[in-house]
Formats: C-alpha cells, structure tokens, sequence
C-alpha cells in the first residue's frame, strides 16, 4: 500500500483527452536532439513521443511515484518530484524547451513556476483552457453555472486546475514578466476532441491555447535570480 | 563461467562462487587507514556471458550480511535458498542474464571469501581478528575495480546495490566517472544519518560485551553467539517498518491468544527475532560485523569531497536514484538530498521514491515495482551510445 505522500491528490483521468490534444503541436515546436524538460510529465505519454520522433535529450518531472514507475519503466529519465521545490536546482538555460502542459493552472505558485521554467529554459511551452469562451460566459451569464465541457470535464470540488485565466490575462502576464511570444495558437476543441484552429478573437472563439515563450531581457532575468 | 541449469523456472540455476587471489608484488592494496593488505582474495560469482564488445556488465554490490551468492543455488537441495538478489537475476529477470553479464563480489573484509578478519594472517601465521586493518567504502570499491580488471571487463554498462551496496555504487561513481555507464543507488544514502550510527554502535556494544567475543580472539566455531545475534535483532528491527511488522505479525502470539506471564518469546514478532538472530550467528562473523560497520559509519560524501555537488562533478554515467517510502533507517530525503545535488552538478540523474510499506529491506523483497525500473532503465543504457 502506498505511503501517504504518495496518494494521488486528483483524479486526472477526465482531462486526458485534452491534455494530449496539443501534443502534435508540441512535438512541432520541439527540434531534433533538443534537452527538453516536460514539467509534470504524467506517465510520459509526450516525452515518449518526443524522445521517439525528435531524438530529445528527455527529462521529465512527476509527483506520482506510479507515473514515475511507469515513465522509468519506459526508459524515460523522470526525477520524482514536487514541480515548485526542485527546479531552482537547475542551473539557468540549462533546457532548450520546458513544456507546462496543461500544468500551469494546477499549481499553487504558479507565477514562480513560469519564472523558474523561464529561468531554466531558453523556450517555454505553456499550454492552458481558455476560461473566456463564449460559452463559459454565456453558461454564467444565464444560467449562473460553471462549465462542465470537455475542455474542463471537472466539478468545482474535483479539479485539479485550482485556478482559471484567460487569453487576454495570460498575455498581460507575459508582458510583465518580458516574456518575448515566440508562438501564440487558439484552438476550439469540438466534442470528437479535434482542434479547430481559431485566428479571429481567440479569446472569445478558442477553448485552449499554446503559447511558446522565451526570457529575453537580461533585466528580467536578474530580477528572478532575486 | 558459470554452469547453467534452468531446472528452476526463471533461475540461472547451479552456481559457484569463484575466487581469485591478488598475490603479485603490484597487487598491495593501500587502505585508507594507512595500512596495507596482501595478498588478497576476493570471491566473486558470475551470470550470463560478457559479450564480444564488453559492453554489457552490471556490478552488483552487495549489502551488509550479503555475500557474493546473489543469484542461482548451489546445491540440488530443493530446500535451499537462492542467492539474495535472485528476485532480480536471472533469465528474463530485471537483470537479465539472456542479455547481461552479472558480476557480485564479497566485500573486502567480508567472510564469504574475500580477506577479512575471519581470515589467517600469513605474516603471523594466526588469524587476524582485531589485527585487521580498517578499511573504508573507497577502499571496498577499490578492490572491486582490482576484481573487473582480472575479468576483463573496461567499461561497465551499470553498477548497483541497495543500501551499503547502494554507498558502494555511490563511491563507485566518483573514484571510476569512466568506467561506469550508468549508477543505479538504491536506499543509499552519502552518509548514515547519527541515528544509523547510533544502531550500529548498540550492535557493537552488543558483541563486545558478549563474554566469548574475548577482544577478537575467538576461535570460528566459538562465536560470540548471543553477543551477534542480538546485533542482528537489533539491526533487523531498523530493516523493516512498523507496518510491515503489523501486517506480518499483529500482536499474535506464539501459543493461542492468552499471555504466558513468562519472559521467554511469547509473542511471535519475538520469536521472529530470535529465529533472524540464531540463522544470523551461523553465516556471519562477528569482527567483520564491527568492522563493516565502522566502514558504513565513517562512509561520508559531504566531508571528503567538501560538499556533494562537488562529489558528484567529475561523473559522467546517468543515474537513477531509487528510494522506498516506508524506509526510515536510509529514509527518501536523504536519496532526494542525492538527486538535489546530482541536479546541481548537472548530470542525468532519475529518481523514483517507490511506494512500499516493507521498509529499507524493500529492495530485496518482491510486491513493489523496482524491477521494472531497473529493466527501463538498463535498457535505455543499452541504447545510449
């Protein structure tokens, strides 16, 4: 049986669909014989497929020793970890690309997680449900309810996501932190789970996005060093 | 190397423990402490074949009672037990003899083979008891290299062990970066924390205070039994957890439920004790228990190297760190105080703190999933150029 600290805290098995949805795209980003960090890297579906199709040189970080097992199992190089302890360890620009999956909005600092990610990585894969769709705000505008949908398929009380942002938000976000947007895609995920490209309002039209960041400014990054 | 016989399903089957003595003029090995030894013999075992590029030999360091019998049986006896790692060696086994060579040595000063106390001093004729010279995990580590030197053997695809092998395959990794592809510490730890010293210090006590121990100068069929035994009892209770001593024993008692009002065992988790203790005097000697446990004592990265980024940055092999979440003697921070520093000095380094109530000797029983990490890992080493 497994120690406390190994409980798995949530259920993530409602969002996978989702979460492996922009996984082509990320393997589009990435380039060959890359060091690629994947920051909860589940059971190393993307890393996988990174390793497979680009030749990264992986590393993956999980909190669920099962995950890591079966990561481990594969022939993945996983470390065990809590994704807002370690990554001060690494030393900066050490990565050529670290991936937050579906990551970000999970996490109770996620502000210091971009930054570290930042920090470590020349390129930052941040990918995130859009809470400004339409239909979100339509939902509570009339019926006073939270989504339920595909791209967010959990209950107040269940979800892992424990905070939610927008499109416009996350690029506001971005200018703060002078984070240059190297890559910016909106996506309407459909109830077959395929993405539609959306270009016109995203932040109205598109359900996910995936942006690609990169630290520019040597200011910046001292003030992360701080 | 070795005759294979896979009468048993899964085994490597008949064994034999080899040996080889270092007696050259070149072959004195300078110890840590400053002394000398030689000559030297070192007992090892093998399985599987070295391939003709060499390149597919794991080392595997065994622990404090272990021996170099990791694997197999060497005997016909349907009723003897196999080696100690035979839940991890053998043909389509996580170590798999089909594809690896597997080399296990007896540590030096150990006394299943390899030149320890037990052993007689040719200088004077007698044994050396409490005349051996001290000797440390560096020193250990040193003659294992002396040993695949003698087979052959460059390069190694890994090293591993748990626990005091776990400390070896650590060492193993800072004083030979080049000759290891990959490390594999499983409940290590780069130093013992004042609680382990502390229950290796009560051990002791426990065979010097035995009468027959008579500092070292016993003869090997006049043990100081009690003395080891209750060393091992003591130490045994640190190998498992308190879950692990539930589920397997509650509070049963030996005879019915009602106590005995009695002071000899009444409850089986004591006479579990004794059994590991009485088994324990008859395979192990008892000078080189108070020596290989000096040498776990005195084992520390942080103070040799100044620090253990600093340790950790002439390696060049990946690593994969394991720990076991019920495991309090070498508990999961301390593998996680590893990784922290392996991180730092920028190698590859993976880390699995494997869930298991069965405590730091988890890594010798089945039920948890540390086969198929090792399996994942070895086989990305394989493919690593």
């Amino acid at each position: 049986m497994p120690a406390r600290d190994d409980k798995v805290r949530f259920d993530w098995q409602k969002s996978l669909p989702r979460d492996r949805e922009l996984d082509p795209l990320i393997l589009d980003i990435a380039r060959p014989r890359e060091r690629v960090l994947d920051l909860g890297c589940g059971r190393g579906e993307l890393l996988s497929k990174l390793k497979q199709e680009k030749q990264v040189r992986e590393q993956g970080i999980e909190l669920n020793a099962d995950h890591v097992a079966d990561c481990l199992a594969r022939g993945l190089s996983v470390i065990q970890a809590d994704l807002e302890e370690g990554l001060h360890d690494f030393l900066g620009d050490y990565f050529d690309l670290v991936i937050l999956n579906q990551v970000l909005l999970t996490v109770k600092t996620p502000l210091t997680l971009l930054q570290q990610a930042l920090r470590i990585g020349q390129r930052v894969v941040v990918t995130f449900p859009n809470f400004a769709h339409w239909r979100i705000r339509l939902k509570l505008m009339f019926q006073g309810r939270l989504p339920l949908n595909q791209t967010l398929p959990y209950k107040w009380y269940e979800t892992p996501e424990i905070r939610v942002t927008t499109i416009k938000d996350f690029q506001e976000l971005c200018r703060e932190l002078q984070a240059e947007i190297l890559e910016q895609r909106f996506f309407q995920l459909n109830y077959l789970m395929h993405n539609r490209k959306i270009s016109f309002w995203p932040n109205l039209r598109s359900t996910v996005a995936l942006f690609c960041l990169r630290q520019n400014s040597s200011f910046a990054q001292e003030e992360i060093l701080k | 190397m070795t005759r294979k016989e896979s009468s048993r399903n899964g085994s490597i089957g008949l064994v034999k423990t080899h040996s080889v003595t270092f007696s050259g003029a070149d072959s004195v090995l300078h110890l840590e402490s400053g002394n000398t030894l030689h000559p030297l013999t070192v007992a090892y075992e093998t399985y599987g074949e070295l391939s003709s590029e060499k390149d597919n030999a794991i080392l595997v360091c065994h622990a404090l009672s272990g021996d170099a019998h990791a694997a197999g049986y060497h005997t016909r006896n349907p009723r003897e037990k196999p080696g100690w790692w035979d839940l991890m060696i053998g043909p389509g086994k996580p170590l798999d003899t089909n594809r690896y060579f597997v080399v296990c040595s007896n540590f030096l000063g150990g006394c299943k083979g390899t030149t320890g106390p037990a052993d007689i001093d040719p200088a004077t004729g007698r044994r050396y008891g409490l005349k051996f010279p001290f000797y440390t995990v560096k020193d250990m580590v040193k003659v294992q290299k002396w040993l695949l030197d003698y087979l052959g053997i460059e390069k190694l695809l890994a090293v591993t062990g748990g626990s005091l092998g776990g400390m070896q395959v650590l060492q193993w990794s800072i004083s030979y970066p080049e000759k290891i592809k990959g490390a594999i510490p499983i409940a290590a730890t780069a130093r013992l924390s004042p609680q382990a010293i502390a229950f290796n210090e009560v051990a002791r006590q426990a065979i010097m205070s035995d009468p027959s121990w008579n500092y070292g100068l016993y003869e090997p069929d006049m043990q100081p039994e009690s003395g080891l035994a209750l060393a091992r009892m003591i130490a045994h209770i640190t190998y498992l957890s308190e879950k692990a001593m539930l589920r397997k024993f509650s509070r049963r008692m030996i005879n019915g439920t009602e106590p005995g009002f009695k002071l000899e065992a009444d409850f089986q988790v004591e006479s579990y004790l004794h059994h590991q203790g009485s088994t324990f005097v008859k395979r192990f000697d008892a000078n080189t228990y108070l020596y290989i446990t000096r040498a776990m004592d005195y084992f520390d990265l942080h103070q040799e190297y100044g620090n253990l980024k600093k340790a950790f940055e002439p390696c060049t092999g990946s690593f994969l760190v394991i720990s076991f979440t019920s495991d309090w003697l070498f508990p999961p921070a301390q593998s996680q105080e590893l990784v922290k520093a392996l991180r730092q000095a920028g190698q590859n380094v993976s880390y699995c703190n494997i869930g298991s109530d069965q405590g730091h000797d988890a890594f010798l029983l089945p039920g948890n999933r540390l086969g198929d990490v090792l399996s994942g890992f070895l086989t990305r080493l394989e493919k690593e150029s």
